[in-house]
């Protein structure tokens, strides 16, 4: 395994990681930003869970869930054809389920940021609510989008403790950036190889950061309504 | 087209409105202090909040009926709605903004963009995102946004209000412009005497939720409780100096003169005299420095303070006169006493000028 290659493995499965997370991190951040209904104390909790969670309890509920055994890993085995356990894309689901409460909170803001009063105004110029939300919504919550799916990410990008549970630590399938600085540091003589994904690491997450507050500035301006 | 009727009761909140008035085509002020109601009629009959009870009509079209079960949603109820903050998109340019009732809303396009565009004189902002624009020019590009999206009616929700003096300035002659071509009821919110004296027709009074009265601005503006009455006068320019910049305005009987440039001969006016500029005589004097000697009868004598507002019939309309209570005793005011007005040219100021509707010209609403 090439240092390339690691990184390389390591965006495909953060990437897919947010791909897939995001559109139910939007459905959640719209609900709790513009629902009011029972349990919703619960689902923000819930939401929560895997920033405080150890990821390594993280990790050993989705073995128990998505594992070869588990409910909803045979039930997705059989229907779509889908493994996780030991494969990256266990790893990718690991790195989504550990980056969805980064992804959630940045989204949620935004969404509460966009002033009502302008849908409102959409809808008196005519405007359907799915055009109001094409037209008005999304493009204002747009930067809070882009800051959480950034920061997402970057989580995903690092994720170690559920990852190594739930599907191990397999080169070229499984093994991403931390988890092949971990194999690295456990091996004689590897410490250069090592310090330079460090390095690598430290330059992904500082731009993932950078450019995640520039998008929340903007959100900041546009809720306002100053460029 | 066709007036709008609103018979509605409601609340929002924990508070109550109970309002029913009628709204021919032209401008129909809702005016009342802060707390009246007006701005929760208005939302009411925009779709934007729900009545408990009642009808709101808009030319035959049904837009809310409680028994009935009928409720159109705000995007199907043919308005255009001009707030209080401009509530453009902060992302969409001065075009996208106006048109936006096009591309979004799917209005149909009868108005020419170009035309409004140049009526609020937006011409060269097309291309600016909003929050480069002043704040009067956001709110100029509220109105053309609202006129563009084909209204049936118009919902003017004090759109001065967040605007300083010199902004309002600005845009009132663009709101007069819009009052005198439209041919739709439209709808303008405000507590402010001045705006309502320049571009209403018809004024409906609220207060504490309710219709308190409903007539002409000269009727509804006069008696101003404990402010000073204003008499507002309807007349036609007779006679224009160009040497003096003065116009003569015809009352219907009598005539007023006043500093006017840029009046147009024939030109329908209204005009403005606060009680305090206008003196009592009990003939008409020689040696004057005061132009406008006007002969009136006296309706009635009411004491304020240490002052009495006298209110004087001219021909059909009404001017006010607030003298001290002494000289209204030494000059023997009562009811039916035949008296001579005066009034200075500089007192009187022009309140509105109208544009008589010509036929066959396209106003806002069209067709």
């Amino acid at each position: 395994m090439s240092e390339v290659d690691i990184i390389l493995l390591s965006a495909k499965v953060a990437l897919a990681a947010i791909l897939f997370a995001l559109p139910p991190a939007f459905a959640v951040a719209w609900l709790l930003a513009r629902r009011r209904f029972a349990g919703r104390g619960l689902l923000q909790a819930l939401v929560t869970l895997p920033l405080v969670l150890p990821p390594v309890a993280t990790g050993y509920g989705l073995l128990l869930l998505f594992g070869g055994q588990g409910p909803l890993g045979r039930l997705m085995e059989n229907f779509l054809g889908l493994t996780f356990a030991f494969r990256w894309t266990g790893a990718a689901l690991a790195a989504g389920v550990m980056a969805f409460p980064l992804l959630v909170r940045p989204i949620r803001l935004s969404l509460e940021a966009v002033d009502r009063g302008l849908e409102d105004a959409a809808a008196t110029l005519g405007a359907r609510r799915v055009t109001v939300f094409f037209t008005v919504t999304l493009p204002l919550a747009l930067p809070g989008l882009v800051a959480g799916a950034v920061l997402g990410f970057a989580k995903a990008l690092g994720e170690f403790g559920a990852t190594i549970t739930f599907v191990s630590n397999i080169p070229g399938e499984t093994q991403t950036l931390s988890l092949a600085i971990y194999a690295l540091l456990q091996s004689p003589g590897a410490e250069p190889a090592a310090l330079r994904l460090i390095l690598v690491s430290v330059l992904l997450a500082l731009g993932a950061v950078l450019v995640s507050e520039w998008a929340g500035r903007l959100v900041r301006r546009g809720s306002d309504g100053r460029a | 087209m066709d007036a709008l009727e609103v018979d509605i009761a409601g609340r929002a909140g924990n508070f109550a409105v109970e309002a029913r008035f009628r709204a021919p085509p032209g401008v129909t002020a809702l005016y009342g202090p802060s707390g009246a109601g007006k701005s929760t009629i208005l939302k009411m009959i925009a779709g934007l909040a729900r009545p408990q009870s009642g009808r709101i009509v808009a030319g035959g079209r049904v837009l809310f009926d409680a028994r009935a079960g009928i409720d159109l949603p705000a995007r199907a109820r043919g308005i255009g709605f001009v707030f209080q903050e401009d509530r453009l998109f902060p992302h969409l340019s001065v075009h996208r903004n106006l048109t936006y009732a096009r591309w979004a809303g799917r209005r149909a396009a009868r108005r020419d963009v170009a035309e409004v565009v140049a009526l609020l004189g937006l011409e060269a902002h097309l291309d600016r995102l909003p929050a480069t624009l002043s704040g009067g020019e956001r709110q100029r590009v509220a109105i053309g946004r609202a006129l563009l999206a084909e209204p049936e009616i118009l919902l003017m929700d004090e759109p001065l209000s967040s605007l300083d003096r010199q902004r309002r300035a600005e845009i009132l002659p663009y709101l007069e412009a819009v009052a005198n071509e439209t041919r739709i009821p439209v709808l303008y919110v405000s507590h402010e005497t001045d705006e309502v004296a320049r571009l209403a027709d018809r004024v409906v009074a609220l207060e504490a939720g309710r219709v308190r009265a409903v007539g002409t601005p000269a009727q509804i503006l006069a008696p101003s409780g404990d402010g000073e009455a204003v008499a507002l006068l309807e007349g036609r320019v007779s006679g224009i100096d160009p040497r003096y910049e003065t116009a003569t305005v015809d009352l219907g009987g009598a005539t007023v003169e006043l500093g006017a440039p840029g009046l147009p001969l024939g030109g329908r006016v209204r005009l403005k005299v606060r009680a305090g500029d206008v003196a009592i005589a009990t003939h008409r004097h020689e040696g004057l420095s005061i132009r406008n000697q006007l002969e009136c009868t006296v309706e009635q004598v009411v004491p304020r303070g240490t002052a009495v507002e006298i209110t004087l019939a001219l021909g059909r309309q009404r001017l006010f006169s607030r003298i001290t209570r002494q000289s209204a005793e030494a000059l023997a005011l009562g009811p039916g006493r035949r008296v001579v007005a005066l009034v200075k040219a500089v007192s009187v100021e022009q309140a509105r000028l109208m544009r008589p509707v010509e036929v066959g010209k396209t106003g806002i609403g069209g067709s």
